[in-house]
């Protein structure tokens, strides 16, 4: 890790400077996420009166339940949708945006604002789109001959949260990606555009390697915004239904824990999801590094 | 115009109409009549008639004003997200200014603590925390509401890359001129890092905003219910949903976080974008 030259002299001033913050770390983090481990690792009689240490029993419960499974399985490909949707078409937009020169500010403030879009207000949105019988795009749906009714339907739902969830995190990949664009010295491309690169050619050639960094940065960020903060999302469109066809990993540990007060599973579920969380914030370490290089 | 430019004017605003369109009908649907919505029947005008129902949902009159006043929701959540975002900027910033400006016993180990909590979000520790708050008997209090949020690393990293930054020479002047490290802060450390500490409000802010989970468990009275659980319980699972009371509801949670972020846009954008590297 990078330092400074010159410092100040004095060790309690600092000591006194950092304590908020790893007070608050120690109390709230550290706490809580040892907490969550020894709670994985007890088990509650079924009157609540005792807990035993069981050892990894959580765990091997955990994964010899298909429905667990079934759920991860449902997470990667829910978090996969939604990181390719948003990020896909935050890309386009940005290479748009960066190519035009009138109307610049118009583009970019008009693709910026809903990255103040709070996941709840876009359920509601989404809501008002395609609910059965308040959509306004229903109907149309309905004359294409789509059955459309995402309470009864498994893909349906799947598809609603993946939209909804997609459509809110666009403009954060948009920033992202134009800032990275806007980075790249014009005179590489327009030496591309010279030696005669279409612009497809162009992109794959140039832009899209040095976009790369970027693009394994929000990756990561993509997949930890679909993991958790969508929860609001799903809950306000289909609280996790039709049957558990929208239950991630995150609504299960919310309906284990906090609904049907199932402590252990809960907590070794939660403790699942810190490693993966772990595990991917190291992956974006490892890129911020990466694309720290490159720029 | 050529038609590669026209297809990228094209594109964009299709993009923009994406975004604009969806919130717009959310507007014309909330002035609209909650029978006629429930049976599908949504204008794209807004009904001028209709508007009263932001009085309506503000101060909780009504037919199906069940989730109470609005407006006690707007300032828990405004309070909340100011208290998050304020909390979280002078909390960061001390610890960011220790790390960057001193050397202690300790440091590498605070400065990797701090670290590791990186993005663990509060969702992942949301059942321990629920009973580590619940002991502190901060359930249903407003402390209870902002302090696991406040706790975060980000802010700490950004503002300590800034610090990095700032010149050899310019300490060493400071230091000349016999100003104490609480003097450099104030006087040359938290101006010359404004830009930074501007966009960390807005996307700290928006943050604290947004969250919906934590205050959804954290909090069961109704006094000090966010906007966000009370779109959700407005929207419900049995009986009747008043449509337009979700979607007035649904503005005016949208407004205030829209309006931060389009008034500090310039500072935001640049803020967020090289924090990142």
């Amino acid at each position: 890790m990078s330092e400074r030259r010159t410092v100040f002299a004095g060790s309690a001033l600092p000591v006194l400077l950092v304590a908020p913050q790893v007070l608050l770390t120690a109390v709230f983090f550290l706490w809580p996420a040892a907490r969550a481990v020894q709670a994985s690792l007890e088990r509650g009689d079924a009157f609540g009166l005792s807990v035993r240490f069981v050892g990894l029993a959580n765990f091997a419960d955990l994964f010899a339940d298909p429905l667990y499974i079934a759920a991860i399985w449902r997470t990667l490909f829910f978090c996969g949708a939604v990181s390719l949707i948003s990020m896909g078409t935050a890309l386009l937009l940005a290479l748009c945006a960066d190519a035009v020169v009138r109307g610049r500010v118009f583009y970019r403030t008009a693709l910026i604002w809903p990255y103040a879009v709070a996941p709840v207000v876009s359920a509601a949105v989404w809501l008002l789109m395609l609910h059965p019988q308040v959509g306004w795009l229903t109907p149309a749906l309905e004359r294409l001959g789509i059955a459309w009714n995402y309470r009864l339907d498994d893909a349906q739902a799947m598809l609603l949260v993946i939209l909804a969830s997609a459509w809110k995190q666009v403009s954060y990949n948009f920033i992202f990606f134009l800032a990275a664009l806007q980075a790249i010295p014009t005179s590489l491309v327009e030496a591309a555009r010279m030696d005669g690169a279409g612009p497809v050619r162009r992109f794959l050639t140039i832009l899209f390697p040095l976009l790369a960094p970027t693009t394994g940065f929000l990756l990561s960020v993509n997949i930890a915004y679909s993991a958790f903060e969508t929860f609001g999302t799903i809950e306000a469109l289909t609280r996790g239904g039709p049957g558990q066809a929208t239950e991630t990993l995150m609504m299960k540990v919310y309906r284990d824990g906090v609904v049907n007060l199932d402590l252990g599973a809960s907590s070794a579920q939660s403790v699942v999801l810190m490693a993966g969380t772990m595990g991917l914030v190291a992956l974006q370490v490892l890129m911020m590094r990466r694309r720290r290089d490159v720029a | 115009m050529t038609p590669s430019r026209l297809l990228t004017h094209g594109m964009l605003l299709v993009g923009v109409l994406l975004f604009f369109l969806p919130v717009w009908l959310v507007f014309a649907a909330s002035t609209q009549d909650a029978s006629a919505l429930s049976r599908g029947e949504i204008s794209i005008l807004p009904r001028l008639e209709g508007f009263g129902i932001y009085w309506q949902v503000l101060t909780g009159t009504g037919a199906g004003a069940q989730q109470g006043a609005v407006w006690r929701m707007l300032g828990v959540s405004f309070a909340m997200a100011l208290a998050i975002a304020g909390g979280k900027l002078v909390v960061s910033v001390l610890a960011a200014y220790a790390v960057a400006f001193f050397r202690f016993p300790l440091r590498l180990v605070c400065f990797w603590v701090i670290f590791l909590t990186l993005m663990l979000p509060v969702e992942v520790r949301i059942m321990p925390t629920f009973e580590l708050v619940a002991d502190f008997g901060l359930i249903d209090s407003f402390g209870g509401l902002v302090l696991p949020l406040v706790a975060s690393a980000t802010a700490t990293l950004l503002y300590r890359q800034t610090f990095l930054l700032l010149p050899d020479e310019l300490v060493e002047a400071a230091r000349m001129d016999g100003a104490g490290p609480l003097r450099f802060l104030r006087d040359m450390a938290l101006p010359l890092s404004a830009t930074n500490t501007a966009a960390l409000f807005v996307i700290l802010f928006v943050y604290g905003w947004n969250q919906y989970l934590w205050p959804l468990i954290a909090v069961t009275d109704t006094n000090l219910q966010t906007i966000m659980v009370g779109i959700v319980r407005m929207i419900g699972t049995e009986g009747q949903t008043y449509w337009n009371r979700v979607m007035a509801t649904a503005m005016l949670a949208l407004v205030p976080p829209v309006l931060v972020v389009l008034v500090m846009q310039r500072w935001f954008v640049k803020g967020l974008a090289e924090g990142s590297t």
